[in-house]
């Protein structure tokens, strides 16, 4: 493991930011930790690179204890969110910045500084001021001044949120293949659910100083383990259910769920996860095995599909995502009643009720 | 102090290393501040108990002499703060509203004066102001008057030459409130349908008045505590306290007395401003 | 230049009074000019003639010129000091999160609003028992409390607007704080300095009231000119008052041109 973590807890007076984090980041491997501002994940950033020490646990990286070094002995690239260029210094000199604190010899560090700049492809920018640059460019900057000195550890903090979208999808894509290339093991910190779903080898949801859930990135969207995690990683209609005997659940606002296992003990309570994507509406829900109608009241179009807003006459709302073809006119409106169905295969038993 | 704090753990934290390098860094600063401030400040005062009685502050406060000079002191003070209030306003405006090489300009006529020594300018004020002086020989060259006017060793003369002090002190201030304030507001109160001194009365002036509470406190407390101004313009006909102060010190070495002038002018000062201060929201402090 | 915007009276009123008041902060400077090369032996307006022998006269005698260079020398010392112990302190103070440090800020600024006699007086009690009256470097060191705060202004204005994950970034790149403070903020932060600095001289360059109680027999400039004006009119004064507004141009230019936070209002 290069990056492991250990029962690390970190209060302030008496919040407590970090309730005993345990993590491991294999060699090479892209982990995100992801969660919404105030679950702990900055401070988690903080302490990996040194900026805070932790209260209680350990962290090491490789083989050495570095819970209580400072932030220049650990062999860190850290990516800042507003990337923290030097505006005094040119592009150069920004990424030669660690080669000098480490001492290199002058030619040692040309060569590596115009290899840095070459791998992000800013080779003959060298002698510009970071305020020349565009946005994405100097992003850039911050990742070869980051990766320069070989470090152990890359940490990215949040550093595509001061993108427009298409450059960020197409940074997010760079970065991806760099870290691959160079072997990085990277911590990857984001609130934005779906760019830790494309950039991931692993996700790690936070919430209120803990992880929720660890696991591939279609392990966490497809099974989430708990109800933060469904709620804050896609888009998700929760039901609350009671188990009942055999492959069967209630549904609160919508009956019997057939499900493909028993939900738990009869009696227990369980939420049930269907994504909107899961749901059928019209002509195709007919033969499925749990079966309603209900009333569109939105539809938002959003290019490649379109997603429904339906009441139930329970009163319960669900969420459908529908594929668009070019080729066809959508055939439903708002007001329309319609069948609506799902698969037992397409319900997620999420036995952590308790929230 | 650290020792008290409940041991749940003994790990080093940045935070407070940090807090600590920072004490560090403040130490010698704040150790000059004191010794060279504070302390000799808080002897000073305690000489006005000296002996052990308020007897000091008896005779400051029965005396008709020192009650006038005090009394005369708070009234330029207020003067000087009412003609600065009423000239700087409209500099500020301009200077808000002005074009780039305007503001240049402008600013270098109210820095240059701002950096130039006082002691210079009040000469000069008595080149201008003298019987004999600039403005005199002018006016009588001009055939408008026959014999000088009185505008020197008087409290016209003395209030010329504060005002002329304290004027950068106002407008600055002023200044900055009204720059803070988002143009588009003002627009939109006329977008709306006021008429452009309405906006003003209802939007500018109630918007820049932390300003002007902050330059008000600063021109009043500074004014309150002028030596050399008085002292040369004022040709001995004008008393204020500093100069009261110093005449006890260097003429009749009668320390005790002076600390306690110098007692009521810092109460006296430290009230007036923390009172103004209230009104700035803080505005006049050195912070933001 | 206002003709062209008549349209707006109220504008047009503006720039009226503030032309006047701009031409009044001006005059006293203007006006020591012609007469510090006037040609006459005493106060004449207008000058009958051209003369430099009030330069002449101040360069030859030697207590104007030993008055000059002392205020230099306690002006520059004065500005090492201030600096050295207002830098370190702006840090504390936009920094720190101790409860403290309000009341520091608080107290750094005193001084402007405390009345200068009471301060002179305050140090010229202390100073003659520490046997500190009649040295210039006594003078510098009390001018220090004077210019302190201008120098904690400037720098922590500056400071504030510096943004810190900068020098996180630098250790995490393997900088020590120190270095990181030395190569990273303090550069940037060098427009502020440069106009503290420029400041801190002017100041105590000045300063009267705390040099006529602590100068003694060795007079700064300022004493040296104060008792002059207080003896006789010369134009002498008036000479010397023109290298004195040339010096505050100078640094004014220098602060304003190289220098952030001297001209309110125009962050760069």
């Amino acid at each position: 493991m290069d990056l492991t973590l250990r029962g690390v807890v970190r209060r302030f007076g008496t919040v407590t930011a970090l309730a005993g984090i345990d993590l491991d980041v294999a060699e090479g491997e892209l982990l995100t930790i992801l969660g919404p501002s105030g679950s702990g994940k900055t401070t988690l950033l903080k302490i990996v690179a040194g900026f805070e020490f932790p209260d209680e646990g350990t962290v090491h990286l490789g083989n050495s204890d570095v819970t209580v070094a400072p932030p220049r002995s650990r062999d860190v690239g850290m990516v800042f969110q507003n990337y923290a260029l030097f505006p005094h210094m040119t592009v150069a000199q920004n990424v030669a910045f660690p080669l000098e604190m480490r001492r290199l010899a002058k030619p040692e560090r040309e060569r590596r500084v115009a290899e840095a700049l070459a791998l992000v492809e800013l080779a003959e920018y060298g002698h510009r001021l970071p305020r020349q640059l565009s946005g994405g460019q100097q992003q850039r900057v911050a990742l070869a001044r980051a990766i320069v000195f070989k470090p152990r550890l890359l940490l990215l903090d949040e550093p595509f949120g001061a993108l427009d979208r298409k450059l960020r999808e197409a940074m997010q894509l760079e970065v991806r293949r760099l870290q691959r290339r160079l072997k990085l093991t990277t911590l990857f910190i984001t609130h934005d659910q779906e760019e830790a779903l494309i950039l991931s080898d692993r996700i790690a949801v936070m919430s209120a100083g803990r992880i929720e859930q660890i696991g591939l990135p279609d392990d966490v969207y497809a099974r989430p383990g708990t109800r933060f995690v469904a709620d804050f990683v896609g888009e998700s209609n929760l039901l609350d259910g009671v188990a009942r005997s055999g492959a069967e659940a209630e549904a609160a606002g919508f009956g019997t769920v057939t499900l493909i296992a028993p939900a738990g003990a009869p009696g227990a309570r369980a939420t049930l996860l269907v994504r909107p994507e899961a749901l059928r509406i019209g002509a195709p829900a007919a033969g499925l095995a749990n079966r309603t109608t209900g009333t569109i009241i939105e539809t938002v179009f959003l290019g490649l599909s379109v997603k429904l807003r339906l009441r139930l006459g329970t009163g319960l709302e669900l969420l459908a995502r529908l594929p668009l073809r070019p080729s066809e006119p959508f055939p439903l409106a708002e007001g329309d009643d319609v069948p609506i169905g799902f698969a037992p295969e397409d319900v997620h038993v999420i036995a952590d009720a308790g929230r | 102090m650290p020792a008290a704090r409940v041991a749940t753990s003994v790990r080093p934290d940045p935070v407070r290393a940090r807090e600590r390098t920072l004490l560090l860094l403040a130490t010698p600063a704040l150790l000059v501040i004191g010794v060279l401030f504070v302390w000799p400040l808080l002897r000073l005062l305690s000489m006005s108990v000296a002996d052990g009685t308020l007897v000091q502050f008896e005779k400051a406060a029965l005396d008709v002499l020192y009650v006038t000079v005090l009394w005369e002191s708070i009234e330029i003070g207020l003067i000087v703060t009412v003609i600065c209030l009423l000239l700087a306003y409209p500099v500020a405006m301009w200077l808000v509203q002005t074009s780039r090489f305007g503001f240049i300009l402008g600013m270098f006529f109210l820095l240059l004066p701002f950096w130039t020594s006082v002691l210079v300018r009040t000469y000069a004020w008595m080149v201008l102001l003298g019987r004999s002086g600039v403005i005199n020989r002018a006016l009588r060259d001009l055939g408008w008057i026959d014999a000088p006017l009185p505008l020197l060793h008087n409290r016209l003369g003395v209030l010329i030459g504060i005002v002329h002090v304290m004027l950068p002190y106002m407008v600055i201030p002023i200044y900055a409130a009204l720059l803070r304030i988002d143009p588009d507001l003002r627009r939109a109160a006329e977008g709306l349908g006021a008429p452009a001194w309405r906006a003003f009365a209802r939007i500018t002036l109630p918007l820049s008045l932390p300003g002007v509470f902050a330059g008000c406190a600063l021109v009043f407390v500074i004014t309150l505590g002028f030596f050399i101004t008085p002292a040369l313009l004022g040709g001995g006909r004008v008393m204020m306290i500093s100069m009261l102060i110093e005449q006890q010190v260097r003429e009749f070495l009668d320390w005790n007395f002076a600390a306690a002038l110098a007692t009521v002018l810092l109460v006296v000062t430290l009230a007036v401003y923390a009172m103004l201060g209230r009104l700035t929201g803080g505005a006049g402090h050195a912070g933001r | 230049m206002p003709a062209a915007r008549r349209r707006q009276p109220g504008k047009f009123a503006l720039g009226v009074v503030a032309g006047l008041v701009f031409a009044f902060l001006m005059l006293p400077l203007l006006v020591v000019f012609p007469i510090s090369v006037s040609s006459a032996s005493y106060l004449q307006f207008p000058p009958p003639g051209f003369s430099w022998q009030w330069y002449v006269r101040f360069l030859e005698d030697v207590t104007w010129v030993e008055s000059a260079i002392r205020s230099f020398k306690v002006a520059l010392l004065c500005t090492a000091l201030s600096m050295a112990l207002g830098v370190p302190l702006s840090f504390a103070l936009v920094r720190s999160r101790l409860r403290g440090m309000r009341l520091a800020d608080r107290l750094v600024a005193a001084p402007i609003i405390v009345p200068n006699i009471i301060i002179s007086i305050a140090i010229y009690s202390l100073f003659s028992k520490l046997q500190l009256i009649g040295v210039w470097y006594g003078i510098a060191i009390a001018h220090t409390i004077l210019a302190l705060p201008f120098v904690v202004i400037l720098v922590s204005a500056g400071l504030r607007t510096f943004d810190e994950a900068q020098e996180q970034a630098a250790m995490g790149l393997g900088a020590t704080w120190g270095v990181a403070v030395w190569r990273i903020t303090l550069p940037q932060l060098r427009p502020s300095l440069i106009a503290a600095a420029f400041l801190a001289f002017v100041t105590s360059f000045d300063e009267l009231v705390i040099a006529m109680f602590l100068s003694g027999a060795s007079m700064t400039l300022p004493k040296k000119m104060f008792d002059n004006i207080m003896l006789e009119i010369d134009p002498t004064i008036a000479a010397v008052s023109v290298m004195q507004i040339v010096l505050a141009c100078i640094c004014l230019g220098a602060a304003a041109l190289f220098g952030r936070g001297v001209v309110p209002g125009t962050p760069r």
